[in-house]
């Protein structure tokens, strides 16, 4: 009688054990759908960043003026000028041609109008920043991005960029610099808790 | 106490002894009775637990001077892994189903384990596992390394090493699983009439709970070294990031059955405090009721607190909250547990034989070992502590001072009635001061050592953890030392050089029905079952 009783139960607890068993592969499914229906993988996407230092109570009218001196170059904005809030960040692009039949290299050098504006005139990224060498022929579409410091002097309505394209002769174009925000050396330093210890032998 | 001092002569009834106790050397192999199978869980576990503590040396060693002196770091990342995996399924649970198998049947009155054949196999699957477990160090690659936790991506990149412990992880689980479903049935099925669930001693409560907690996690163990096994050479990406898998997935359902493996490894000890502390206080157990519901609460609550150990793997703020405040719950179980011990002894006209004393030891150390816990589950805290040895001090204190004292309490309370001799009192009384000192020697530092920011198991470490680690080194030692001392006080109990015999009740103040029988308890006891009123 209790040898029926003992087996009974041994039978219960073999498929509760083997319910566990399965039980612990089903949890590879339940938890991807519990990270799922809470949104806790919301991390894994890329993060849209909200500038949250944007002026909406004034508009800015930025006019792009493109020269050249001297030069047998093509250079114009796509836009002749855009209505940007101060603190928004902005993007133009200029279309860059090499006329010639010869490699040459070039700067762009900026100008402001008024001249004021060019402390409050944050340029993130511009071509003018180094020397462009250009093949014969060669055409380039070249951005600047920037953004109007708020703090521009309330009467500034109207800033005119203006870009004038000079030949560098024989002049070689600038190295490439490490983007910002990216130092080696940052990572070093945060590794660099206890367990680097010198060899004592 | 209530021991009979004897001369050598035997002045002893053998005429009812004469029952079948086979001789042959096959008798260890082919035995189905539960008191040899228990005497063989010991014996293994005492085994695994030399071995697993010469790992733990060999990482003092390289520890007690900064540098790297002793061990190569592969090898010691492969004595940290292994010293784990040794210790938790070779040395602690294996110790405590010896004394399941020798003391339940005994405690419930039944004559044998439900079954007494499956026993058998329980035990002989884990000799096979503990040769997977050493033989690992002499194969190319070694031993597995990445951590007795086996975490992905380490476990999947190492070498064959970590197949052999998967697979030894299989087979102690699945002796595991057996011993359970023997120890569920006997408890539910073979107990006296008239032992109502409710008048079980509390090791028998604690024992059920704990193989309730060994059959629902240890499958799940299983799958998720199965899993790895499969990333490993069938093409599988369970945790496999360039095939869509998730490692932290991984850590999840390991820690679904590691959680709960804690208190697998507590509530025996538990079990075992909660039978001695009554017997040397001479007063019954303070708040059975509540122990026995404490108990059941600290083995659910330990399913819903798994997330505690990965609050550095980027949970939500949320979540981070909910494992947080669900961790400290399990604090209020435990202490209801602690007060009943105190409330036990309260008044008691205690007396500190050395079973009695590892129980203060534990009850002190268990109790401090719980408040790092505490420190622990809060999350703020814990990323800074994350992986620091004021874990490895933590969990220390609870394994090392919770479930070891309290097996070394069981073999000095039991052992009279396993042997039929009483130990000698004044040698057990030095194993635990030693013990006890050496124990606090070589871990309390270690809280310092991870506040400091210690890493754990890096290999060497910075000038300024060199004082605290050379004691800590010095402490282990001693410890170790103290563990032969221990071995050689059995080995003279089972060679009655006490010249006490023990009495069938050797302790005046116990109960239960283990102590109606003689000691040494004969071959087979309760053929006919007594009845408990």
């Amino acid at each position: 009688m209790t040898l029926f009783e003992n087996r009974l139960t041994r039978k219960k607890l073999i498929v509760f054990t083997l319910a566990m068993f399965a039980f612990g592969f089903a949890l590879v499914p339940i938890y991807e759908k519990i990270c799922e229906v809470t949104g806790v993988r919301d991390f894994m996407r890329p993060e849209q960043v909200k500038n949250t230092q944007v002026d909406k109570t004034r508009t800015i009218k930025v006019e792009f003026d493109a020269n050249t001196r001297h030069l047998p170059w093509d250079f114009k904005p796509e836009v002749t000028s855009v209505n940007v809030h101060p603190g928004e960040l902005t993007t133009v692009v200029y279309e860059v041609s090499n006329k010639t039949a010869r490699d040459m290299t070039g700067q762009a050098i900026p100008s402001y109008g008024p001249s004021l504006a060019a402390a409050h005139f944050k340029k993130l990224e511009c071509f003018c920043f180094a020397k462009q060498d250009f093949h014969a022929g060669e055409k380039r579409l070249m951005p600047v991005v920037f953004l109007i410091d708020p703090n521009l002097p309330k009467d500034v309505n109207t800033i005119t960029l203006s870009y004038t394209f000079f030949e560098m002769p024989g002049g070689k174009p600038a190295p490439n610099t490490a983007p910002p925000g990216k130092l080696d050396t940052q990572s070093a330093a945060l590794n660099a808790v206890p367990s680097a210890t010198p060899n004592l032998n | 106490m209530a021991s009979v001092p004897q001369d050598h002569s035997h002045g002893h009834d053998h005429s009812h002894d004469h029952d079948h106790h086979p001789t042959s050397w096959t008798r260890f192999f082919t035995t189905t009775n539960h008191k040899d199978i228990g005497t063989m869980y010991m014996w293994f576990s005492f085994v695994m637990f030399i071995s697993g503590g010469i790992m733990a040396l060999g990482i003092r060693a390289e520890l007690f001077q900064p540098g790297l002196q002793v061990v190569r770091p592969e090898l010691f990342n492969q004595l940290t892994t292994l010293h784990g995996i040794v210790m938790i399924f070779g040395a602690i649970m294996p110790a405590f189903v010896g004394f399941a198998n020798w003391m339940l049947p005994l405690q419930l009155g039944a004559p044998d384990m439900a079954f007494a054949r499956m026993n058998n196999w329980s035990f002989w699957l884990l000799p096979p596992a503990a040769i997977l477990l050493i033989g690992s160090f002499f194969v190319p690659g070694g031993a597995a390394a990445g951590g007795w936790t086996l975490y992905p991506p380490l476990s999947i990149q190492a070498g064959m090493g970590m197949d052999m412990m998967i697979f030894a992880v299989h087979i102690m689980g699945a002796s595991s699983i057996m011993g359970s479903i023997n120890i569920i049935t006997t408890i539910l099925n073979l107990r006296a009439p008239g032992m109502t669930l409710m008048k079980m001693p509390m090791f028998a409560w604690t024992w059920l709970i704990t193989a309730f907690l060994l059959i629902a996690t240890m499958p799940v163990l299983a799958g998720a070294v199965t899993m790895l096994l499969t990333d490993r050479h069938f093409g599988t990406t369970f945790f496999n990031a360039a095939g869509g898998g998730d490692p932290v997935m991984f850590q999840h359902i390991f820690w679904f059955f590691g959680h709960p493996e804690v208190y697998i490894i507590a509530l025996p000890a538990f079990g075992v405090v909660s039978q001695i502390i009554p017997a040397f206080s001479r007063k019954p157990l303070f708040g059975y009721a509540s122990m026995v519901y404490a108990t059941a609460s600290i083995a659910i609550l330990s399913f819903i607190v798994w997330a505690h150990h990965m609050y550095t793997t980027g949970l939500p703020a949320a979540g981070q909250l909910y494992f947080m405040y669900a961790t400290m719950l399990i604090a209020v179980p435990t202490a209801a547990k602690i007060f009943n011990w105190l409330a036990t002894m309260w008044k008691g006209s205690i007396t500190l034989e050395t079973p009695m004393l590892f129980c203060l030891g534990f009850l002190f150390l268990f109790t401090m070992g719980g408040f790092t816990g505490l420190v622990l589950s809060l999350t703020p805290v814990d990323i800074q502590l994350h992986d620091t040895y004021y874990v490895v001090a933590h969990f220390h204190y609870v394994m090392v001072a919770g479930a070891l004292f309290s097996a070394f309490a069981a073999v000095y309370y039991w052992g009279p009635k396993w042997t039929g001799w009483m130990y000698e009192e004044k040698l057990g009384k030095i194993h635990f001061w030693w013990s006890l000192i050496a124990f606090n020697v070589t871990f309390f530092p270690q809280h310092f050592l991870g506040l400091a920011g210690m890493p754990r198991r890096i290999p060497d470490y910075n000038l300024q953890f060199a004082n605290w680690n050379m004691v800590s080194s010095v402490g282990a030692f001693a410890f170790g030392i103290a563990q032969i001392f221990f071995i050689w006080i059995v080995i003279r109990m089972i060679r009655g050089k006490s010249g006490i015999r023990a009495a069938a009740k050797p302790w005046d103040g116990a109960e239960g029905l283990e102590w109606t029988v003689p000691s040494p308890a004969p071959y087979h006891t309760f053929e006919t079952p007594p009845v408990v009123k």
